[in-house]
């Protein structure tokens, strides 16, 4: 990066307070706006019709009865919309997501939509549509979905990454390997061999808002989508083009989001939405229900892992090779590939390989789940981690400690590591005051680490200032996880400013350049980064008023602590300006003062922790409770404790639900049989234990202010420190 | 004088080599000398790559330069949640 690295000698005075988050009372008291809070005059509901079969061809759909019925605006099915998509495959996948194209692929898959006047005459409409299907035979389990025999889901699909590619099309999309050196030459240098498989469940990211959305297409062919999402962005680009609409005639807005996790980072339904609007000319508001988030949005894969750890009795590893088959819903994805990549990323291997394929079933499609597929590659490894270890006699930290990656440690990915945080964390998690204390009869502990990438992309940033000298820092990352709070500290920082004179908004489409979603662990690395050169262009700016108003080059002015001081012996007798002040003066130095940067924001610096966990289980029941949890991880630079710390708690969380209480649950129909919070168990406050956390700084030489992104890595670990908690209960008994 | 690693797809299209010679400046140069030679690659770069610079990933910035005797990884494009 251009920027400069003094971040490591930077003395902050408000970065890493705990200062107020500025959406808090807004959300506490039922101001804040969510998808189904905004309203239009003339607004439609819309609905959707789903299919009730796993896997079905779709003979016909009769609408006449539904479109005659009075109230009802406008009915849609794939004949709505046709594919403008010019032969890109992967947008087409998204179009034949959002409505099924003579197939239902699973269980509700969409194949019509309606807008009427209320909910009503919507749901009534939706009875009087007449799907004719033909079910076809289904697969809803990775492994089976692989053999041979297994109903192929698309006769387009032909296995990459092999050699020679496959003549016959069948469910397995793609195989990629990683790693280095010569597994089996590792595994000849072994004293000990462990080999196990692994399986884990579908889950879903759980947030609590579901879906939402209100279209609104004029007949000037403009048009407007508020949205709950994690990047309006990327949602006005895909629903620009599958609908056929100029990207700059359509304008999105966030809205308040209630969770994302990675599951609003894809299109669901808001182009379905768009297209009932352009056809009623009307607004349409679209809200799923609980089931069709469940059914028809994505959740994560489901897996199955084999992987096999060879080590020498002093506990160095001397070979790892994993085969990860990632289940992806019913089109192509990437989430094997991710899993292979991240599987032994906290190791530093001099002969490992991982292999991981991307499988399709009859499920919905799968989507990013908050550092997606590497829980399982963690599962899976850090279990396996733990029984080598217990088969040399090594405690399984040190053995891990032994094993860490480090500066300089070719990832098993590819790259070679810069400054990383593995080892210091792992050390951190061996002197905590957890790791020493006592457990109690039926009790267990376990620890795990885990890894993710972390990235930055495009960013955009304007930062205007007000006459009376206060501050709107307007950023393009929608606020997932208090965003808000940490630019605003950023930008306060920057300018030597109060954090309360800075307010931060979410723009429109409209009103900023590209902004990449807030994905990746990304929105307060890549939008702080925006956000301080933002704030120094206005320093700079700030700082030609100030000449002008003292009548004095510009060259003799600098900033310092939120004021302008004049410089050189020959200036002693002016004093300085505050912000405050130029401001007032601005429409007679000017005019308005202003910050704006544009930055593609790379160098994100990857992320580790390492969890401890305590569980207790009743030897009558097996019911698993955990009892103690601890969350050590590098964030580079905390700059708002409170945020970090509650992104750590809140991956934990998630890791402990998908773990004990958690899955998806298909029958041999194929269909889904517990869409929804009743008999889908989120873990609520009484499930779980306080958990603590420990932030270390390593800081990101990448980053002027040295931070990592945190959102993500606190989900890996969970399912096998909690697996490993509960084995050792076990093997004491 | 560059040293190009390829990881996971893009190994196959890069006629199934781990590692190849290449010389360019920038990402872009790097990319572009690389498609030339390796056509099934291209694909691959549409969709998106990363490309990893002495160990650290950049996804969208070609003109970074590379420095010569960098280690160099060509990575499929991750997506994050």
């Amino acid at each position: 990066m251009s920027h400069d690295t003094s971040y490591t000698k930077q003395k902050f005075k408000l970065i890493g307070s705990r200062v107020n988050r500025p959406d808090g009372i807004d959300k506490v008291t039922g101001r804040a706006r969510y998808g189904a809070d905004a309203s239009a005059p003339g607004q439609l509901v819309g609905k959707v019709l789903r299919s009730p079969h796993a896997h079905a061809l779709i003979k016909k759909i009769d609408t006449t009865k539904a479109e005659k019925l009075p109230g009802v605006k406008a009915v849609i099915t794939s004949a709505d919309m046709p594919d403008l998509t010019g032969g890109n495959r992967s947008m087409l996948d998204i179009l034949e997501n959002c409505m099924a194209r003579g197939r239902a692929l699973y269980d509700g898959h969409a194949v019509a939509a309606v807008a009427a006047v209320d909910e009503q005459t919507a749901r009534q409409a939706l009875k009087l549509i007449k799907v004719t299907y033909k079910r076809l035979p289904h697969v809803t389990d990775v492994d089976k979905a692989m053999q041979p025999g297994a109903p192929v889901i698309h006769d387009w699909v032909f296995t990459s990454g092999v050699d020679p590619k496959p003549e016959k099309a069948s469910n397995i999309v793609q195989r990629n390997q990683f790693g280095h050196g010569d597994v089996e030459a590792g595994f000849a240098e072994a004293d000990v061999i462990v080999e196990k498989t692994f399986k884990t469940e579908q889950t879903h990211q759980g947030y609590i808002e579901p879906h939402a959305c209100l279209a609104t297409v004029g007949p000037d062919g403009h048009g407007d989508l508020w949205v709950t999402t994690q990047g309006h962005f990327h949602f006005r680009q895909v629903c620009a083009a599958l609908i056929g609409m100029d990207v700059a005639k359509l304008k999105v807005t966030s809205s308040e989001i209630g969770g994302g996790f990675g599951g609003k980072t894809h299109v669901w339904m808001e182009p379905v939405a768009l297209v009932l609007a352009r056809k009623a000319n009307r607004p349409v508001k679209l809200v799923m229900s609980r089931e069709e988030v469940f059914k028809a949005t994505g959740p994560t894969s489901s897996t199955s892992v084999d992987v096999k750890i060879g080590a020498k009795k002093n506990g160095t590893i001397t070979a790892a090779a994993a085969e990860l088959r990632y289940q992806g819903g019913a089109f192509p994805g990437i989430w094997g590939m991710l899993g292979a990549m991240t599987s032994f990323a906290c190791y530093d291997l001099k002969n490992v390989q991982s292999v991981g394929y991307d499988v399709l079933c009859n499920r919905p499609k799968v989507a990013a789940y908050r550092a997606p597929s590497a829980p399982m590659a963690a599962f899976g490894i850090e279990s396996t981690m733990d029984l080598v270890a217990e088969e040399i006699g090594m405690d399984p930290v040190k053995f891990r400690i032994k094993n860490a990656a480090k500066e300089g440690t070719q990832a098993s990915y590819g790259p070679v590591y810069g400054p990383i945080g593995i080892g210091p964390t792992l050390k951190a998690a061996q002197n905590h005051p957890h790791m020493k204390a006592k457990l109690r009869k039926n009790q267990g502990r376990g620890m795990a680490c885990g890894f993710w990438f972390n990235f930055g992309g495009q960013t955009c940033t304007d930062l205007n200032i007000g006459v009376d000298g206060t501050v709107s820092l307007a950023v393009g990352t929608v606020d997932v996880g208090g965003s808000r709070a940490s630019l605003g500290l950023i930008a306060a920082e920057e300018l030597g400013i109060e954090y309360e004179q800075v307010k931060v908004h979410i723009s429109d489409t409209a009103s900023l350049g590209h902004n990449d979603t807030t994905e990746g662990s990304r929105g307060t690395f890549s939008s702080g980064m925006a956000a301080i050169f933002a704030a120094r262009d206005a320093k700079d700016e700030l700082c030609q008023r100030a000449a002008k108003m003292w009548d004095i080059p510009v060259s003799a002015v600098a900033w310092k602590e939120g004021k302008a001081i004049a410089k050189g012996k020959r200036h002693n007798n002016l004093a300085p300006l505050t912000l405050q002040e130029i401001a007032a003066k601005s429409p007679n130095t000017g005019g308005p003062i202003a910050g704006h940067n544009e930055v593609v924001a790379d160098g994100a610096g990857v992320s580790f922790a390492s969890h401890i966990c305590d569980v207790e289980v009743d030897p009558e029941t097996g019911a698993t409770k955990v009892i103690r949890y601890t969350v050590v991880q590098d964030a580079g630079k905390a700059i708002h404790p409170d945020y970090v710390e509650g992104q750590f708690q809140g991956g934990a969380a998630q890791g402990i639900g998908w773990a004990l209480n958690e899955e998806y649950i298909y029958g041999d129909d194929g269909l889904l049989q517990n869409a929804g919070f009743l008999d889908y168990r989120i873990p609520v406050c009484s499930d779980l234990p306080f958990i603590d956390t420990e932030i270390l700084e390593i800081p990101n030489p990448n980053h002027p202010y040295g931070i990592r992104g945190v959102g993500e890595t606190s989900i890996v670990p969970p399912l096998a420190a909690i697996g490993n908690a509960v084995s050792m209960r076990l093997a004491c008994e | 004088m560059l040293k190009v690693g390829f990881t996971g797809a893009l190994r196959s299209s890069v006629n199934g080599h781990a590692q190849v010679d290449a010389q360019a400046s920038t990402i872009r140069e790097l990319l572009s000398g690389l498609v030339q030679r390796y056509p099934d690659l291209a694909e691959h770069v549409e969709q998106g790559i990363a490309v990893a610079l002495d160990g650290e990933i950049y996804r969208d910035d070609w003109s970074k330069p590379i420095p010569d005797g960098s280690t160099v990884f060509l990575l499929p494009r991750i997506q994050g949640g």
